[in-house]
């Protein structure tokens, strides 16, 4: 069943909602987080992606939002149990960000201002699945919700999902992110209910 | 051969986790500050408990509940130092 939908623009009728297994309907949009709201400006925002090669690509505020944005309409799983419908986004798609970077990696770490990571295979980056997502539901992306910009990878828990992102290592090998290292799942993939290793 | 196994820590580890460790004093391993658990930045509103060091920030200390397993991860505590009754 197709999770996301660009360009659909309706609610779905919610008594034939179908929610992940243990999820519940939540109308409000909860502010999760593991620390203090980092407050990173545009001027000084960057995005840098860097290979298992040591080769580095980063890109500037205004290059980010000069690339070819896509509005994404898309269902959110939170693994606190809360899921949200319809969520309206806009961002740069991370095939747009990693068409030109030459990698052999199969994993990815994401990292955010304020040291957050996550990390997922490469695989789940791609094939648009996956944007730098900068605004939310027709304005700018607040810093609670992980503004100036967050990744986007609604199709697993939202804790994927990093706030705040200023890159991605590319990596030969799987490396735990913050919530992967402490009793959270690697993969987390909510129609499965991966929320705890060993899930 | 002079060790035994883990099962010998039984009495000791089960006297240190039975107290309440809010009063035992952590060393951060960002900086090393020293100071009481209670006196940690504590996150709630989050998939785990998060505390952060009071004088740089750092996670000292993490703690994920799952259905029938906890979670701790303390590798941003250098050590613990625990008053005894
Ligand atoms: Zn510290």
């Amino acid at each position: 069943m197709p999770i996301v939908s660009p360009g659909f623009t309706g609610r779905r009728q919610s008594p034939d909602v179908q929610l992940p297994p243990g999820q519940y309907l939540a109308e409000d949009f909860p502010v999760l987080t593991a620390g203090p709201t980092p407050r990173v400006t545009t001027d000084r925002w960057q995005f840098t992606v860097n290979t298992e090669a040591g080769q580095r690509y980063d890109w500037s505020w205004q290059q980010l939002i000069e690339l070819p944005a896509e509005k994404i309409t898309t269902d959110i799983h939170c693994v606190t149990k809360w899921s949200k419908l319809g969520t309206r986004w806009k961002g740069v798609s991370l095939d747009v960000l990693l068409e030109d970077v030459e990698t052999a990696a199969d994993y990815a770490l994401v990292q955010s201002y304020g040291g957050y990571t996550t990390n997922l295979p490469l695989e789940d980056l791609i094939d648009g699945q996956a944007w730098i997502a900068y605004r939310y539901d027709g304005e700018e992306l607040t810093p609670e919700h992980g503004g100036p910009a967050r990744l986007l990878v609604p199709h697993l828990y939202f804790w994927k999902s990093a706030k705040w992102v200023r890159g991605i290592q590319l990596l030969l090998e799987d490396e735990p992110g913050f919530w992967e290292s402490a009793g959270y799942h690697d993969y987390g993939d909510p129609w499965r209910e991966q929320r705890y290793q060993g899930d | 051969m002079n060790h035994v196994d883990g099962n010998a820590l039984a009495g000791d580890l089960r006297e240190i986790f039975a107290v309440d460790l809010t009063a035992a004093t952590g060393q951060c391993s960002g900086c090393g500050y020293k100071g009481s658990v209670a006196s940690l930045r504590v996150y709630q509103n989050a998939p785990g408990v998060v505390a952060r060091c009071p004088h740089c920030e750092e996670v000292v200390l993490r703690l994920v509940r799952g259905r029938d397993r906890a979670w701790l991860d303390l590798r941003g505590t250098v050590s613990l130092e625990i008053p005894l009754p």
